[in-house]
């Protein structure tokens, strides 16, 4: 395994020289030390993990972006996984933004990498990054109007009005038996209106918790 | 009737000097789905454009309301040309995640598994390669060699491509004496049949004069875009997965990366090929490993984790307990630590990275799939600048494309 002088202690304190109490909220989850910077910073940050001889990190692993709906005023986080590919060692950037105005400058300048990350990421969450030569949609649609990893979009298309979500476990169940004379399967297939909303809208927002289980 | 014309032309197409091609998303030639819009003059490429998200699953959402064990079947469809890898990647991280330990028996049967993965994935698309140049002969030759590779998977876990292969722990059950002997026919028979299709093309001069010089690229510019994997070794940084963070005990097993130099097509054939050779002598290796293990370490194939490795059936309709682990992994009720991890293994195509976070619920907070197709795919358009048509063809096939995992 190729050497490694360097060591997350090292990294942690050139950052903090570099750039002070700017950065912040140095964890190690297994392994990886991983920090926060604020958005205005990522570029000077990436620049100068990029540029410093001692630090090298000049590849650019992964840029994807998480949402947390419970932070207010952070809601998006943006992740960048970096790679020194001498020493061999990870990093992970996160910078947080808020969602009603989430820009970010773009890394394309630094890493070509980031180009397609960051459509990806602007197609799945709605990041706006500043300065990319092409942010248009890449993996969906580009009619589509919404940005589907957020989590009030829910997994299923809400305009489906053939499945009764009350037999999945969401929304309410229909009146008793006894309401009426039985349906016959033709009159029970016509369209009829959903139980939420009406067909032709976007999809419906949802409590994104409803069906996550926690252990408590 | 009016003067209207009936075909409405773009502005300027008239005067336009260059063509548009459309190639894709269905092309004989696209190995996937996924387009490619190049302006030509003549037979030059001018600009390429690429369009993506043709078999776009959502996988990444899908994933965040499936519960651990369920997120397998998603992996295989990752690179589904070797799809134990991505399963094999995924029990890895979940496994990262939990803190589990696995015997060493249980590593090695995956290295096995990888590796015969690996070789499939180099087979088609060296395979795939010769046909693209014109050589159909060497693509359906090895056909019989990947199809006992198929038969390997089948009996060990029942299918052939979406292998949905092993559990979190191990593996779902022991090897069988079928899975010993076909893979021992492997060994023994794959070797001739690699040598007679190296022999069809690495010194085959029309092969050597259509794939050199097409489509290369720097290290520096491979690094600058992503590139990992044979395609990155190809372009001459010795960057493998495999030895910079080991996994499931590769650090055991003696090998060597091939490098090439320029990047070019021919490199990428020969650094493929080679990686087949090295993968049948980590086989071999990790075979001797299993055979040599006595007593009750040749029998174990799952890790002792019973809140999160399902016991055995007859267990769970005879035992309280074995009752009670099975109800709770199965509904969820497992303690899973609140965390983020990030872990990469050498897939076919490179650094296949997996982020999870997870929030303490059964199933994931937010997955994310750091997949290297989709991060070199971008490079295409300067790959393919200047060339000439035929040349894009041969590049986008070496550059073993699998639509899979560029969109998941």
């Amino acid at each position: 395994m190729p050497g490694t002088t360097l060591s997350n202690e090292t990294i942690k304190e050139r950052l903090i020289a570099k750039f002070g109490e700017q950065l912040s909220h140095f964890e190690e989850p297994y392994g990886l030390l991983t920090f926060e910077a604020p958005k205005e910073m990522n570029l000077k940050v990436l620049q100068f993990l990029f540029d410093d001889e001692e630090l090298r990190f000049r590849f650019l692993t992964d840029l994807t972006a998480v949402h947390y709906p419970g932070q207010a005023g952070r809601e998006l986080a943006v992740v960048y996984h970096l790679h020194n590919l001498v020493d061999n060692i990870r990093l992970r950037l996160k910078v947080f933004t808020s969602i009603e105005q989430p820009d970010i400058f773009t890394a394309t300048q630094l890493y070509s990498a980031a180009n397609w990350m960051e459509r990806e990421t602007y197609d799945f969450f709605g990041v706006n990054f500043v300065g990319h030569p092409n942010l248009k949609r890449i993996l969906n649609v580009d009619e589509m109007d919404y940005f589907p990893l957020r989590k009030e979009y829910p997994l299923e298309e809400q305009t489906r009005i053939d499945k009764d979500d009350a037999m999945f476990g969401r929304g309410e169940l229909p009146a008793a038996a006894g309401a009426g004379p039985a349906e016959t399967p033709r009159e029970a297939n016509e369209p009829r209106t959903p139980a939420s909303g009406t067909p032709g809208e976007g999809p419906q927002k949802q409590d994104w918790d409803t069906n996550t289980t926690k252990v408590s | 009737m009016s003067a209207e014309q009936h075909i409405k032309l773009p502005e300027g197409s008239i005067e336009k000097t260059t063509t548009t091609l459309n190639l894709g998303p269905t092309h004989p030639a696209t190995h996937g789905v996924f387009q490619n819009i190049v302006e030509l003059d003549g037979e030059r490429i001018v600009s390429a454009e690429q369009t993506v998200g043709y078999i776009h699953r959502a996988f990444e959402k899908i994933a965040e309301r499936r519960p651990f064990y369920q997120i397998t079947t998603l992996t295989d469809r990752l690179n589904y040309c070797s799809s134990p890898i991505n399963n094999m990647g995924w029990h890895l991280t979940v496994e990262k995640l939990l803190g589990l330990k696995l015997p060493k028996r249980v590593d090695y049967l995956r290295v096995i598994i990888m590796e015969l993965a690996r070789i499939s994935d180099h087979l088609i698309c060296n395979s795939v390669v010769g046909v693209d140049s014109g050589a159909f002969t060497g693509f359906l030759y090895v056909m019989q060699y990947r199809e006992l590779i198929y038969e390997i998977y089948e009996e060990i876990c029942g299918s052939r491509l979406t292998t949905n292969m092993g559990r979190i722990g191990g593996f779902e059950r022991n090897f069988s004496n079928a899975a010993w002997e076909k893979l021992e026919k492997f060994m023994a028979e794959y070797p001739a049949v690699l040598k007679e299709f190296e022999n069809l093309f690495t010194r085959n001069r029309i092969f050597m004069e259509r794939t050199i010089g097409a489509g290369p690229i720097s290290a520096d510019r491979a690094l600058n875009y992503g590139f990992t994997g044979p395609n990155l070794r190809a372009a001459g940084v010795d960057y493998d997965v495999r030895v910079h963070s080991p996994y499931s005990s590769y650090e055991d097993f003696e090998f060597d990366i091939p490098v090439g130099s320029t990047g070019d097509c021919y490199d990428r054939f020969l650094v493929r090929e080679e990686e087949m050779w090295q993968s049948m002598r980590i086989i071999e290796q990790a075979y001797r490993k299993i055979q040599d293990m006595k007593g009750a370490e040749a029998e174990v194939y799952h890790a002792d984790a019973p809140e999160y490795y399902l016991p055995p059936k007859e267990d769970v309709y005879t035992k309280m307990e074995a009752l009670i682990w099975h109800f709770k992994i199965i509904m969820g009720e497992t303690q899973i630590p609140p965390g983020e991890v990030y872990l990469p293994v050498e897939g076919g195509n490179g650094e296949l990275g997996f982020y999870l976070i997870s929030d303490g619920g059964r199933t994931p907070y937010r997955l994310h799939f750091r997949r290297p197709c989709f991060i070199y795919y971008q490079a295409y358009s300067e790959l393919t600048k200047g060339a000439m048509l035929s040349d894009a063809i041969i590049v986008m096939s070496s550059l073993n494309l699998i639509a899979g995992e560029m969109d998941a």
